[in-house]
Order: C-alpha cells, then structure tokens, then sequence
C-alpha cells in the first residue's frame, strides 16, 4: 500500500534545522526499493547530500550515490542555475556558443540576479525536465524525483514559478516553460512533502506553508515529523512529572529496590530531569494535535542517537516505507 | 571551555553593533533578543532588528506592527537608565525607501512599478541580507542608540550576508549593467552601432527567452538605477566599513549538531579572515544532567532489574528519562569540546536546552543570565 500511488515528483520542505535533507535522502532511498531509480536533486548549492552521503561535492550531473534492495539506485544532482540555463540554451536554441559568451560577460550571473523569478524557473524547469523524461528524449529514466526544496518558508514562492515569471515575460519560451512547469507542479503527479518538529516554530511554520501551497493549488502531500523522541514516562505520570507532584517515596523505593542509593538529591535530580522531560512530552502532544488538524498524512521518524549517517538513512527509509510512503 | 562570567556582560557593556550569525533553525532571533534585553537592562540604550522572529516571541516584544521602524519594548526593567527598541526587518520597504531616497519622485515611481524591480525587491535571494545590512547602517547613521543587535537571515549558508552588500554593489557595477544602458543612452535604432557583439548577443537571446517587452522593462529599470548607482554602491561600501569598525563584534549561534556546527566553522574561519572581531560563538541546547554522578549504565541496568519485577514501574521510567538524558549530555559535551578544541581563540558559551519555546521577556531574561553566567543548574558533565 502506498499514501501517493502515482506521484512522481516528490518535493520536500521543512524549516531549516528540522532535517530536511537527511529526510529527502532516506525518502529517495525507500522509494528506490524493488529495483526503482530515483533521482534526488537538491536546489541551493549546500551540497547537502554530498555531506549526507559522504561524498565530494557533487557537480552538474546525476551520479549514483547509494543502491538499495532489489537493484534499485539513487542518483543525486546539485541543479546549478547558470548550468541549467547553458543547457537550456543549447537544447531549445542550439546556443551553447551563445551560453558560454554569456557567461564571459557575466550576463548569467545578471540574469538570475536581478530576476530570481528566473532563476527558480531554470531549477524547477531542470527538475521536471528529468521527471518527464521519456524513451525518445534520451537521458537516464527514473521512477521517481526527489527535489530537497527550500524552507517552508520559502516553498509556496519558490514552486509558484508562474505567478514569478508572469510579470517578468507575458509571452515567449520563458513563459512557455513556466506554465508547464506549474502544470508538472500542480498534477496528481506532484506531492509536497512538509517535514517538521514537534515544536512550536516548525509546527507554525509548517501550517502557515500548508496554507499557501493551498492558496496557489500546489498538491500538499504529507507531514514528516522528524526527530520524535519516545516517551520514557507512564502517562498517568505525565502530569504530576510536569507539575514537579512526583511522589519520592515512591522513586526512593524504587530506587532502593534497584540497589542504587536513593539520596535526597538524587531523587530530587531525576525527578526534575523526569519534569523536564514531562514537559516536553506534554507539549509534543499539544503540537501533534495541531498537526493532526490539517488533516494530512503524518508519519513519524524517529531521532536517531548517533545522529543521521549513512545506517541511519537506510533506517529512515524502511520507516517511511512501513508507513506507506513509498 | 565555557567563557568567563562576565565575557558576555563586558560586551553587551561597549559593544555597539552586535551581528548574531548562524544557519536556520539554531536558535539565532532569540539569542539576539536575549543579548539586547539583557543590554538593555544593565543600562544601554539599545536597538534590535530581526528579521523573522516567532509569532509569539514577536509578539511578546510588541512587534505586532511590521512597519520597518522600531518600537519601544514595554516591560523592559528601566532602572538602570536603559531601554530596549525592537523591529522586524521589512525587506521590500526597506528598498523602496533607498529607491525613494536616491532618485527623483517621477524616476523613483517608475523604477517601483517596473516588474524587475519588483521581482528583485520581493524575491529573498541575498536581497534580504542586503537590506538587513543597510537598515542596519541607517539604524548606525540615526544614533539614538548606543548598542545594536542584529539578527541575521535565515540563509542557506551564514556566510551569504557577508557577501551580499558587496555583491549587489558589485553588480550595480558590473560590465552588463553598462551594457544594458547603452540602448537606452543611445535611444532609438542607432544604438546597435554601439553595442558590442556579445552585446547582441545578449539582445538575442533575452528576446527569444524573455520576449521583447521583457526586455524594454529590463533596459529601463537598468536605465533607472543608474541614477541611483553612486548612491547604492556607496551604501554598500559604508555598511561592510561599519561591519569592520572597532565597536562591532560578531556571536555566532549554532546547536551541539553537526550541520550547524559546521556553518558555525565557516564562519568562525570567513571572520577570521576578514580580520572581523568574533565575540564568542554561543552553543543552544545544549543538554545537561542534574545527577551526572549515577552513570547512563548504572541507571539502565537499574531500570531493567526493576522492569523484571514490574514493582517500580515510576522509578523505573525515570531511571530511564536520567539515562537517556545523560547520553545526549555526554554527547553535547564532547561535540563542544571537540569545536572548542578546533578553536582555542574563540569563547564558547553554552546555553542549556529550553523545556518549551522561548516566548516572553522572562525566557529571554532566563536566557540572557545564561549567557552571562553560565547555567545555573549544574555543571556541563566531564
């Protein structure tokens, strides 16, 4: 079973410090079971994934970063705005003399400057050109791309190309490319993937984004809640732990059951440290329902302790695939 | 390894421009409102410009209003002769009253309306930065406060705003700009003498890709700025002086995390190289534990003896929230060593993980004591 039968085009955003690359990759990589290609891109020139995989920076062209069950692969590619212009030149206007020249003059570097509206088309046009590729067109096919978008705060401006364009060009190829752009963007064959914390900034921004990629009817897919820590305490305790009401007797006995020495100040250090952490559950909860009230798919990853290497993605993944998203 | 009590206080104390710098989501607005409260509070006349700061956070210091100008912060503990002035950077504004400022009313609204100046404006491609840095020279050039805090944009990469002053100048300068303004100098059919061949080239395929009224917009907006060009590059300049000047210091703000440890190192090395002074470099979250002494191990294997018997079930859980608590210590502990390690010259001041959402004056009180005094609560674990 999966969530989005016939999605293509995975977009994914999230605030900044939310993990929104580590989630990207291990989406590619569960969508890359079973012998499927994926391509994961990523737009703003970190170099994110070549981090998150462990590899040199990646340069303008879709190399393989990591292989998955079954034959499956997933190739990564850093979209560099000047080179997807270059090759858009060259393929629509046979004019990479023309591109070259215009990069000797610095025309390139002015273009997507003082028109970032542009820019966003030449990443987002490089996107969909590898997501619609077909046997005629040459270039490798894949079953799936990944696009590791900007923040959430960014994302609605960022994919609503046309609106951007449209004051810029009325008319011409720039236009045209836009528009089927969007048509890509807002098909059945696109899903937008929000990844969050169960914490108060993410969780705002996230439903502020949801809200304006709904405004510019761009398909919302699923709420990725990264980073979830279980919770250690019983939840009839929840309240009491919160309230600082925990009983110390009971932990002194328990304690003492143990075999550890129950000190007044250690029992009153656990219990604090249980309050804090009380807290934070308590609060999670308050934010999950506020996710829950947007109505979309939830899934849940869980923090990784040794943070998100290369087995942790593969981790990731499987997680997101038992959940239905791939 | 933590920075001396009173570091933090002695800079708030002469400081007069302080830059908070870091990647998205460590932390950074409310390092920044916790600075200048504190600053304020200890008897400096004090200004701080964010640029996207909480709802709630905003709210609690009077931002409700996002009209580009700063605000008194109620609540603010004036006894020591101080006070506290919060904004919210307005990007598009803030450019439109450079625009307004630099060229004639007629010119001023024609360079407003033109679609690339309003692609350009709106967008958040490095203009934001830019702008940040010049309401910040403008807030300088006012001089009604004796400390400034700023609180930088949400970048891909911290280092963009050190740079985006100067490449818009740059770009203000650049050989395409001039070739732009040749046809509109010329005017008429005769400026194709003047062009150069790469220029009609450019011509070329700008009217192919864009269409040729995009291009009449685009000679004219060029054609606009011109009038403004002294006037924007100078700005330019004198805000990445300002930036140099004794009285600015740099804090960078990053987490216990690897991504936003490295930007930090980026930054830590571009100020360094820039001869530009960094205060301290000041870590968010940082986990600690209150009973450091019963070991993550020792408080496990308690844990699983009582599962076994099911007797204790509250200690058991709370023996595991010390377990889990005392690991992520640890391993908060030992990533600031090994950054501490890596830069000895550079303070570290660590600020321990927060139960909720930093969202009044008191949490930003809280904080600001932290920052100054080290934690309250206990010792980073050894």
């Amino acid at each position: 079973m999966t969530l989005f039968p016939g999605v293509k085009l995975h977009v994914v955003t999230g605030k900044g410090g939310t993990g929104k690359t580590t989630v990207a990759a291990a989406l590619a990589l569960s969508l890359a079971q079973a012998g499927r290609q994926v391509l994961l891109t990523e737009a703003e020139g970190r170099q994110g994934i070549a981090q998150l995989f462990d590899t040199a920076p990646l340069p303008y062209e879709e190399r393989r970063v990591a292989l998955a069950d079954g034959g499956g692969s997933v190739y990564a590619l850093a979209i560099d705005p000047e080179a997807a212009l270059i090759e858009y030149l060259e393929k629509f206007y046979n004019l990479r003399r023309a591109g070259s020249a215009l990069k000797r003059v610095g025309a390139i570097d002015f273009a997507t400057t003082i028109a970032p509206g542009l820019r966003d088309v030449l990443l987002t046009g490089k996107v969909m050109e590898a997501a619609t590729r077909d046997r005629r067109g040459g270039g490798r096919l894949y079953d799936a791309v990944v696009l590791d978008a900007p923040p959430t705060g960014r994302i609605a401006r960022f994919l609503n190309v046309n609106a951007e364009v449209a004051g810029l060009a009325r008319m011409g190829p720039i236009r045209q490319q836009a528009d089927s752009v969007m048509n890509l963007l807002r098909s059945r064959q696109t899903a937008v993937h929000l990844v969050t914390l169960l914490e108060e900034m993410p969780v705002q921004e996230t439903v502020d984004g949801v809200a304006e990629l709904e405004a510019v009817g761009l398909p919302v897919g699923a709420v990725l809640v990264n980073m979830v820590r279980a919770p250690l305490l019983p939840a009839g305790s929840l309240d009491a732990a919160a309230a600082g009401r925990l009983d110390g007797a009971e932990i002194s006995a328990g304690l003492k059951r143990a075999g550890l020495e129950p000190t007044d100040r250690l029992v009153a250090a656990l219990a604090a440290e249980a309050g804090e952490h009380a807290g934070r559950v308590l609060l999670e909860a308050r934010e999950r329902e506020v996710l829950a009230d947007l109505g979309r798919p939830r899934l849940e990853l869980p923090l990784l302790a040794d943070g998100a290497d290369t087995d942790g993605l593969y981790e990731l993944a499987e997680l997101l695939t038992e959940q239905g998203l791939a | 390894m933590t920075a001396p009590s009173n570091d933090i206080d002695a800079l708030l104390d002469r400081a007069r421009v302080l830059v908070c710098c870091g990647s998205g989501g460590v932390g950074k607005t409310t390092t920044a409102a916790a600075l200048a409260l504190r600053a304020a509070e200890r008897g400096r006349r004090v200004c701080v410009l964010t640029i996207d700061p909480a709802r709630r956070l905003a709210q609690s210091m009077g931002l409700t209003e996002l009209d580009n100008t700063p605000r008194a912060v109620g609540d603010v503990d004036g006894a020591a002769g101080g006070s506290l002035d919060a904004m919210m950077l307005d990007m598009k504004r803030t450019f439109d009253e450079i625009v307004l400022t630099h060229a004639e009313p007629a010119r001023a609204q024609q360079i407003l309306t033109n679609p690339f100046y309003v692609s350009l404006s709106s967008s958040f491609a490095g203009t934001q930065e830019y702008m940040a840095m010049e309401k910040l020279g403008q807030l300088n050039r006012e001089g009604r406060w004796d400390l400034i805090v700023v609180d930088t944009p949400p970048s891909r990469s911290a280092l963009d705003f050190l740079d985006a002053p100067q490449r818009l100048g740059r770009f203000l300068d650049g050989r395409m700009i001039r070739l732009l303004l040749a046809p509109a100098k010329a005017g008429g059919r005769a400026y194709m003498k003047v062009l150069s061949v790469g220029m009609s080239v450019f011509t070329n395929v700008l009217t192919k890709v864009l269409g040729a009224q995009a291009l009449k917009d685009l000679s004219l907006f060029v054609a606009s700025l011109e009038t403004m060009f002294g006037g924007f590059r100078e700005r330019a300049e004198t805000t990445y002086q300002l930036l140099k000047e004794p009285g600015t210091s740099f804090v960078v703000v990053a987490t216990p995390e690897r991504d936003a440890l490295r930007e930090a190192t980026y930054f830590v090395e571009r100020l360094s190289a820039e001869q530009m002074p960094l205060a301290a470099v000041v870590l968010n979250r940082v986990h600690r534990s209150a009973a450091p002494e019963l070991s993550v191990q020792r408080a496990l294997a308690g844990a699983e003896a009582l599962d076994e018997t099911g007797e204790a079930p509250l200690a058991a859980a709370v023996l595991r929230v010390h377990a889990d608590r005392l690991a992520a210590a640890i391993r908060d502990e030992r990533t600031a060593a090994r950054f501490a390690g890596a830069h000895r010259a550079v303070p570290l001041v660590q600020v321990a993980a927060q139960a909720g959402d930093v969202h009044d004056l008191d949490g930003l009180r809280t904080i600001g004591a932290e920052l100054a005094n080290g934690p309250e609560a206990s010792a980073p674990v050894a």
